[in-house]
């Protein structure tokens, strides 16, 4: 399969999504989506992290032993995290505040370790940093749009400014407490996945089993 | 590849060629990974080690300012927070000590430190642990009359513990303000003890009344004592409530800066 590198970066964003898709990072997504402040740093993180990641991975990808790649990968990650945390606390301290452990559990995340496995093991280290920065842009975007959903309706504001002033703020809307609570996420992007599956119905899955017709006797 | 071609190499290019999965390969890449990671991070985690000290010292300034209603946005924090007039409190006595500085008296490491802190057995803010000696921070007027104190307090809400600072008056019983400065609490519920409207509501109320007794209360119902000594809870988080109330009432109370204030209140700070 031919993929010229700028596929590489276009394709994650919807067509091969690692979430509405692979369903994949479910779990931060659910956790770091309810400020739209919170959910973009959250996307920068795992961009570079996912980035670099796969870019370094790359390079020594002729050099990893196969029975401690598992390990070698998550060595290169980890420490891109934690480099990525240090810097969060250093130059946005409210922010990091907020992220708290979801930065540290970006180690944890499929779409990282997926892409290093799956893509940076077999590819040139520019095509793996394009790939890793196209799925870190798709997560971040489908992150970005659950998070306007939730902050907008759930606190009345967007990133921090207020846009529908809140009966508790002396203003008129009633926010929906449900929304700024992790389950939410669960709804909004499963309906998210329904609804970019029937703008590309090439992406539904074909069944694992069928219910078979029995002719009647 | 042939022998003769790979006598005609380094040793560097001859240890790249050589197949991934041999043993000393293995070892060699885990070492090696290992220490340089090992090296990066600790590098990156020095050199950005100031900044990160200075952001959390600012950011506990900041909320040391806002409580006692002197923060403005955009403002130099460092600058504004030298109005203050930190000590080092012994709870137990009330009184001002000199054994430690207070500019760099760290309060949450003393209350893990054995020998300057008490395992509680009555607990009702859930802290484990309470230090013996506490940082607070003294506002005086241009004439030097005391104006302001600033307690810091903390205890145990639904998901986490909640540390902040309470602003009292000159007389020990009047609050001007309340505030916490790390929390976890559930967002658009628990989390609204950040609201400014919430906030505003400590304004104004007394923490004794005129018999002496402690009746600050969080709580969804008026309470008996009066509107002075009664904070609306905050709907939908009631166990967050509770735990403002809990530990309101335990800083407040005689395990808690009780001494202070009595000694506050004979003019003798």
């Amino acid at each position: 399969m031919a993929q010229t590198k700028r596929d590489l970066l276009i394709d994650p964003l919807v067509d091969n999504n690692p979430i509405t898709l692979q369903v994949l990072g479910i779990c931060s997504a659910l956790a770091v989506t309810s400020s739209l402040q919170v959910a973009f740093v959250m996307a920068l993180a795992v961009t570079s992290v996912t980035a670099f990641s796969s870019m370094f991975i790359s390079v020594l990808r002729n050099q990893i032993p196969g029975s401690i790649r598992i390990i070698v990968q998550m060595v290169i990650i980890a420490s891109l995290v934690i480099i990525v945390d240090q810097v969060l606390k250093a130059y946005a301290y409210d922010v990091s505040k907020t992220l708290s452990v979801f930065v540290g559990l970006i180690i944890t995340n499929c779409i990282v370790m997926g892409r290093a496995e799956a893509f940076a093991m077999k590819n040139t280290p520019i095509d793996s940093f394009i790939d890793g920065a196209g799925n870190g842009l798709g997560y971040g975007a489908l992150l970005l749009v659950v998070g306007f959903i939730r902050e907008l309706f759930g606190a009345g504001s967007l990133f921090g400014f207020t846009i529908l002033p809140t009966v508790n703020n002396g203003g008129w809307y009633v926010p929906n407490g449900m929304l700024l609570l992790p389950p939410s996420a669960f709804f909004i992007i499963g309906l998210l996945i329904w609804a970019v599956r029937s703008w590309k119905p090439e992406q539904v899955e074909e069944r694992e089993y069928k219910i078979q017709v029995v002719e009647g006797h | 590849m042939s022998d003769a071609s790979n006598e005609n190499k380094g040793a560097i290019a001859r240890f790249l060629a050589a197949p991934p999965d041999s043993v000393g390969k293995t070892v060699f890449i885990a070492v090696t990974l290992c220490l340089v990671a090992s090296m990066i991070v600790s590098a990156v985690s020095v050199a950005l080690r100031p900044l990160q000290e200075q952001n959390k010292l600012k950011d506990k300034q900041a909320n040391v300012l806002q409580v006692a209603g002197l923060y403005e946005p955009g403002m130099d924090v460092l600058e504004g927070f030298s109005v203050f007039e930190p000590h080092v409190l012994e709870l137990e006595t009330g009184t001002f000590t000199d054994a430690f500085d207070a500019a760099t008296f760290d309060d949450r490491a003393a209350a893990s430190d054995p020998e300057l802190s008490v395992a509680l057995s009555d607990d009702p803010a859930g802290i484990g642990r309470q230090s013996k000696f506490v940082t607070v921070y003294l506002l005086r007027n241009d004439d030097g009359s005391l104006d302001k104190v600033i307690l810091p307090i903390h205890g145990y809400g639904l998901w986490s513990t909640l540390y902040g600072f309470i602003a009292l008056e000159e007389n020990g019983n009047d609050i001007f303000g309340l505030q916490f400065y790390s929390h976890a609490e559930t967002p658009g519920l628990g989390a609204e003890v950040d609201n400014p409207r919430w906030k505003s509501l400590w304004n104004g109320k007394k923490l004794a009344d005129d018999a002496g007794e402690l009746q600050i209360t969080v709580a969804k119902s008026a309470s008996a004592a009066g509107a002075d000594h009664h904070v609306d809870a905050l709907a939908g988080a009631t166990l967050t409530s509770v735990g403002v109330d809990n530990l309101v009432r335990f800083w407040m109370g005689e395990a808690g800066f009780a001494p202070f204030l009595e000694n506050l209140k004979a003019g003798e700070i």
